[in-house]
């Protein structure tokens, strides 16, 4: 906002006292409403996802693991639902950290700050204890009575706070929990955690984000929003004027007056503002803020505001979304009498929108024709070739086969290249219809080394392509790849 | 301090610290308390790292630490561990047969790797870090064998050497035909030329192919062989193939015929142990010039 503000109207800071300002407690009142509505379902959906998605089995056949959705490490293996990445093709998820990105970008372009204000975990989690705090603590008011008494040792009021405190940790503790269950199988994790027969780590980590949850989400709050998340920051930068935000509508606000005074005034033909100044949309900011003082850093546009200040004017019979989703250029048009423009499609949500397609339609083109068979081919540097008794010449390979099914393969290998070229394959000597046949086993790699042997006539200007070819016996699937053949 | 506090900022009303650059001032606005106490804490906590860990230089040492951390430590106890891991397949590598570490995948995987590292350690100087050898030094990725390219024949080699005063090793060298007076200068350079016909290669104008064939028949064929095809049991090389040791030109061989040759390949029975030469054996076999 750039209203320029008399600085006799606001308080000053105490310049006088320390170099530091103590956490101011905010005490966020319940509210209900369109978007409480959608954060309790949002809520919900993300803790669902979070909590229960390691129990979720899927059915890869023998031998492989049955959880939908598994991170292993000790076999550097992704599986995800019908998806299984190895370590080759960790750019899948370079390609879903550049859609997060851009889908977070793109968010922002269109309704400013929604990830901070529904999606963040920050956000869900301290949403969900502030539930919490509120069911055992009572409201608002009580809160902050409850703080306030001089007489806080009275026994209910202990037993309140060690309940309060024990639901955090106990909450903290399932976050950690669930965490170690992407990572290993989860019902025998849960067995061997209940009978304290898990390694270790696990236990570590489940600690770690115990902490961090009951940390942040039960002390910090507001603070990790304000002071240590760099998107308040960034977001700056990603919005324009046709962004919608959390916006305080105070062309039809001010100027603030009481219920009776405005229906006086307005009895009298008078402009009178909507705004009655009941500080209800500053009751429920979970981050205590005014947002009538136009945008903020620390707000992290979640609606409460809005679901606030729609109950006030309910009541009061005057039309709702005094406080509603509204971006620069409207503000500046109201003051000028105009009507309101929005605009959602434009250059940047187009670009956004753009790069998401290509990226998302590139990552599920190349999943969907992903080949559960592959050959990496590396010519020996040292000697690249070499000259036999006889004048031919030899190349040496390290030739890598790729099984990425879940079933043993028994494979071929041919290699085209030079004129009458044959193929060895160290370490095996059976040969059928002149190819060597190598036993792959499931989901695994084996390396070997292929000799390459051409009756090249003197030296040979330039190298000659030489193509690999894998065929699996059984399905008739192949891969190939290509390297050069060259004279000594 | 100083009198910023009549400074006041317009926009948020705030006072500020006096400081401006390029006409923007700088808000006063203090930290949050945590944030203060957060850094005062880690600075008590570099304290305790000082004293837990090695940290400070003295003259000619450095303090090593309440526990004695040591890095070097850390990197002994994980080489010993790698050792123990080892030591059970390299157990099974010298429990193995030559040709059964052959057929074996996992066998020769291990014994591809471990003879790949002790040939860079010992091998490598002289016939260079992949085998592909030098003048006098012979590649091990050809086909030609001096003392036999089979899995045993090239074990024997490694283990017990040619020419390195072992006493079971390779005995055998070319002759100094020259140097010792048995075939005068122009003879030296008739046979020279008869031994570059043997492989196909081009002769000098005038050469008496006649009198190359009784030099070679008196004085050769009793090591290299009928028609030069040399031997494995005396290390002597093939001459009619297209892989020259010490060079096939004219002024090579004249060198060769008149000096003679004895290179030698060192025994490595009781430098290396008999498994680690079994992988070494296996390695070489399978640059691809075994037999
Ligand atoms: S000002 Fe409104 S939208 Fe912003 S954080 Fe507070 S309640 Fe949420
Ligand atoms: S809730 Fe609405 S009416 Fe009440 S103070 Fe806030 S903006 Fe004004």
């Amino acid at each position: 906002m750039n209203r320029t503000v008399n600085p006799k109207e606001l308080p000053l800071d105490d310049d006088n006292g320390p170099l530091y300002v103590a956490q101011k407690k905010v005490y966020p009142q319940s509210i209900s409403g369109t978007f409480r509505r959608i954060k309790w379902g949002l809520m919900a959906f993300c803790l669902g996802v979070y909590y229960f998605l390691p129990f979720v089995r899927w059915n890869r056949g023998l031998g492989a693991p049955s959880q939908a959705v598994l991170i292993d490490l000790p076999n550097s293996r992704f599986y995800f639902f019908f998806i299984e990445l190895w370590p080759q093709e960790v750019y899948y998820f370079t390609g879903l950290l550049i859609v997060a990105a851009v889908a977070l970008f793109l968010m922002n372009s269109i309704g400013g700050r929604i990830w901070c204000g529904y999606l963040c975990p920050q956000t869900v989690w301290t949403d969900l204890f502030y539930a919490v705090e509120r069911l055992i603590e009572g409201d608002r008011r009580e809160r902050m009575k409850k703080d306030k008494s001089s007489d806080p040792m009275k026994l209910e009021r202990i037993s309140e706070i060690v309940l309060k405190h024990s639901i955090w940790l106990l909450i903290g503790w399932w976050t950690g929990g669930a965490w170690v269950l992407y990572f290993n199988d989860a019902p025998t994790l849960v067995r061997e955690l209940v009978t304290f027969q898990a390694p270790m780590i696990a236990y570590i980590w489940i600690g770690i984000l115990t902490a961090t949850t009951y940390v942040l989400a039960g002390f910090m709050r507001e603070q990790v929003c304000t002071y240590m998340c760099p998107w308040p920051r960034i977001q700056a930068a990603l919005t324009d004027e046709w962004a919608l935000n959390v916006t305080y509508r105070y062309d039809r606000g001010e100027k603030r007056t009481s219920v009776k005074k405005a229906a006086e005034l307005r009895a009298l033909g008078e402009h009178v503002g909507d705004c009655v100044d009941c500080y209800q949309c500053v009751a429920v900011c979970p981050t205590g803020i005014d947002i009538r003082n136009g945008p903020q850093l620390e707000c992290i546009q979640c609606g409460l505001c809005i679901d606030a200040c729609d109950n006030v004017m309910t009541k009061i019979g005057r039309p709702k979304r005094l406080i509603g989703y509204d971006n620069d250029v409207n503000i500046q048009r109201r003051q000028e009498g105009k009507a309101p423009v929005y605009r959602i499609v434009r250059a940047r949500t187009v670009a956004y929108s753009a790069i998401i397609a290509a990226v998302g339609g590139i990552m599920i083109y190349t999943l969907a024709t992903r080949s559960l068979l592959d050959i990496n081919v590396l010519h020996d540097r040292n000697p690249v070739a070499v000259r036999l008794s006889d004048g031919s010449i030899r190349n040496a390979y390290t030739v890598r086969l790729l099984n990425k099914s879940g079933y043993d393969r028994v494979i071929a290998i041919d290699a085209n290249g030079p004129v009458n070229a044959t193929i060895h394959v160290i370490g095996i000597d059976s040969v059928t219809q002149d190819r060597p046949m190598i036993v792959v086993p499931r989901d695994s790699t084996s390396e070997l080394r292929v000799l390459v042997t051409a009756p090249v006539e003197g030296n040979p200007e330039k190298s000659i392509p030489v193509r690999f070819h894998v065929t699996d016996i059984g399905l008739g699937e192949v891969a190939s790849a290509t390297d050069n053949f060259v004279a000594p | 301090m100083t009198d910023h506090h009549s400074d006041i900022d317009p926009v948020s009303g705030r006072s500020t610290t006096g400081h401006e650059w390029d006409g923007i001032k700088e808000l006063n606005t203090p930290l949050p308390r945590w944030w203060v106490i957060s850094f005062y804490l880690t600075i008590v906590w570099s304290i305790g790292y000082w004293i837990v860990y090695p940290a400070w230089p003295l003259i000619s040492s450095n303090t090593t630490g309440l526990f004695g951390y040591s890095t070097r430590a850390d990197v002994a106890v994980e080489l010993a561990n790698l050792e123990k891991i080892r030591g059970a397949k390299m157990v099974a590598l010298g429990a193995a047969s030559l040709a059964d570490i052959e057929k074996d995948p996992a066998l020769l995987a291990l014994a591809r790797a471990k003879g790949k590292t002790v040939f860079g350690d010992n091998c490598a100087p002289c016939h260079g870090s992949g085998g592909a050898g030098a003048k006098g030094y012979p590649n091990l990725n050809d086909d030609d064998w001096l003392w036999g390219g089979s899995l045993d024949q090239i074990m024997q080699t490694i283990q017990f050497g040619a020419r390195s005063g072992h006493a079971k090793g390779h005995e055998g060298q070319m002759l100094a035909f020259g140097k010792d007076g048995v075939l005068k200068p122009d003879e030296i350079v008739t046979a020279a030329n008869y031994v570059r016909a043997l492989s196909g290669l081009p002769t000098r104008k005038g050469y008496d192919a006649a009198k190359g064939e009784k030099i070679f028949t008196e004085n050769c064929v009793a090591c290299h062989g009928d028609g030069g095809k040399g031997n494995p049991e005396m290390g002597a090389p093939n001459l009619t193939d297209k892989i020259w040791l010490y060079g096939s030109d004219e002024a090579s061989l004249i060198e060769t015929i008149s000096q003679g040759r004895a290179g030698v390949m060192p025994a490595w029975e009781g430098r290396l142990d008999p498994a680690t030469i079994k992988a070494m054996a296996v390695y070489v076999h399978s640059l691809g010039g075994g037999k």
